[in-house]
């Protein structure tokens, strides 16, 4: 059975080579940072596997935040390619210069719809839930091989090449690339210490008994608003529907259990348009995109996420009840 | 109610522009304090956090390929197709990218596209070619604006088809936890289901907003 755990070793290498890379522009912060951050992911196979103690890796974890949070990983300037080399290498490879873009897609679309169903002795091939990842990390190795052979006839590269521009990119996206998974463990912290039964508390103490419109106002915003505050509908759903979806939508006014949590869920994800909390969606694109503004996509999204927010509320009270 | 101080610690750095990372790091100490946490479950939590959450980072695998197709060319290949492409403007073409994302999503698809894999190598620098090739030279808002709307329209279709999937994580929580809570048995296909609605919605509201981008943008530029 193959999981996804060869992926983060890979992810964990690059990161690595990464650090040697800016170890040999003697900025010392930024491999330190790099190099962490590489150790971090190879150490966390044994965490997952319970074999070894999570405590030393969330030391890590806190060494690498605050290393990036005080300043240590400063953005570098690495020589880009100029517009006109790019221009002459678009000329000459011209549309050949999709097929290893569209690479990444294709393979992992085979993953998901033909190979995530292969049995081999009666297990899966691929690990439960694992077969996107697996085909997404596939698709990028065999991208970087057949863009290799595509540009060489362009340009003579070394096989260095895809790591030195791979580097270039990370470092462009810097310490952003922890911020997900920083919002994780805040998450995880969040639920420890009890913040959703009290945010629960205190929206149940908010609704006016007696309507079905303002209870079903209070559940779809409530679930955006904690949405917004946690950054995943996924943290919101269980608190909004034992303080409110549960007690007075299902049971007092005898909703439908499917339609009401399922649009509350969605009325969550209007919330997940509108938070910096939400990094990995709204966040990364911005940094991936080089914008000046990290929050632009958050300003293109809130406009679409109000009215959608208001479509769930009318949904749920027309075919709900 | 103490715990709550953490939440409000979030938003103050969010709003004051802190450092991302020490505002989380520190809300996160402070709540798991307030709430009564030890200090060796707080460790614990970030190592199992972190390690639990590596997928959200696994898009960088996919950077050395990308980097190298940048390096060759494939943004300015892209915005040179686009434009003997004369029908698709930044708004059609967003709308349509949009529709296969939603498209792809409902049917469990959702690693097929995505930021690092086709939004910043294919869909951003069509986007912009669009509208260079429509508006002329762009200014610095109205190149924010376009990859500002292109970011936008991957994560909507994304969020607004996932749900129509059955084994989709949201609907698997949302089974579980009614299921193993309130005693119920909840048909994955009706939440599935009841999920199309809104689809609709975030469909034709955002298509209306990209495809309007084309006259914003060509109002903005005229001046």
């Amino acid at each position: 059975m193959i999981d996804a755990e060869w992926l983060y070793w890979l992810c964990g290498l690059f990161f690595l080579a990464n650090a040697v890379l800016c170890g040999r522009e003697r900025r010392y912060g930024a491999v330190a940072f790099w190099a962490l951050l590489g150790l971090s992911f190879c150490y966390s196979t044994f965490v997952v596997a319970k074999t070894a103690a999570a405590w030393p890796l969330g030391l890590a974890v806190l060494v690498i935040a605050g290393l990036a949070g005080f300043g240590a990983v400063r953005k570098a300037e690495l020589p880009a390619p100029t517009e006109a080399e790019q221009e002459s290498s678009a000329a000459k490879l011209g549309n050949r210069l999709f097929v290893p873009a569209l690479m990444i897609p294709l393979v992992a679309l085979v993953f998901a719809t033909m190979l995530a169903s292969i049995t081999v002795g009666g297990k899966p091939l691929l690990a439960a839930g694992t077969a996107t990842l697996t085909g997404l990390g596939a698709g990028a190795l065999i991208a970087v091989a057949v863009g290799l052979v595509l540009v060489r006839p362009a340009q003579p590269v070394g096989l260095g090449a895809p790591l030195r521009e791979g580097s270039r990119l990370l470092q462009s996206i810097g310490w952003v690339v922890l911020l997900p998974q920083m919002l994780a463990v805040l998450g995880l912290l969040f639920d420890k210490s009890g913040v959703g039964k009290q945010v629960g508390t205190v929206l149940s103490g908010l609704l006016p008994g007696g309507s079905l419109l303002a209870a079903v106002v209070v559940y779809c915003v409530g679930m955006a608003l904690f949405t917004v505050v946690m950054g995943n509908a996924f943290a919101a759903f269980p608190v909004m529907t034992a303080a409110v979806g549960w007690p007075v939508l299902i049971q007092q006014f005898h909703g439908n259990p499917a339609l009401v949590f399922a649009v509350g869920m969605l009325a969550g994800f209007c919330g997940t348009l509108c938070t910096p909390m939400a990094a990995n969606f709204n966040i990364v694109p911005a940094v991936l995109l080089e914008m000046k503004d990290r929050y632009g996509p958050i300003k293109a999204q809130l406009p679409t996420a109000i009215p959608l927010l208001a479509c769930n509320i009318a949904i749920m009270y027309w075919l709900g009840f | 109610m103490l715990v709550l101080l953490g939440v409000a610690l979030v938003v103050v750095g969010f709003a004051l522009r802190l450092n991302p990372l020490l505002v989380v790091t520190a809300s996160g100490i402070v709540t798991a304090v307030l709430g009564g946490v030890t200090p060796s479950q707080i460790l614990d939590a970030f190592g199992n956090g972190f390690a639990g959450s590596r997928s959200v980072t696994i898009y960088v695998v996919t950077l050395p390929a990308i980097g190298l197709l940048d390096r060759f060319g494939l943004q300015q290949q892209a915005t040179r197709l686009i434009g003997k492409l004369r029908v698709l403007t930044t708004g059609r073409l967003l709308a349509t990218y949009l529709l296969i994302r939603q498209g792809t999503a409902a049917l469990g698809l959702t690693g097929i596209c995505g930021p690092a894999q086709t939004l910043r190598p294919l869909i951003a620098p069509m986007a912009l070619g669009a509208a260079t090739r429509r508006h002329g030279e762009l200014s610095d808002p109205a190149i924010e604006r376009v990859k500002a709307y292109s970011a936008s329209a991957d994560t909507v279709g994304l969020f607004f088809g996932e749900d129509i999937f059955l084994a989709v994580g949201s609907i698997l929580l949302i089974t579980g936890f009614v299921d193993t809570t309130y005693h119920l048995k909840l048909d994955a296909l009706q939440i599935a289901l009841w999920a199309i609605p809104t689809a609709v919605c975030a469909l034709v509201i955002h298509s209306a907003r990209l495809l309007w981008l084309d006259r914003r943008l060509a109002k903005e530029l005229a001046r």
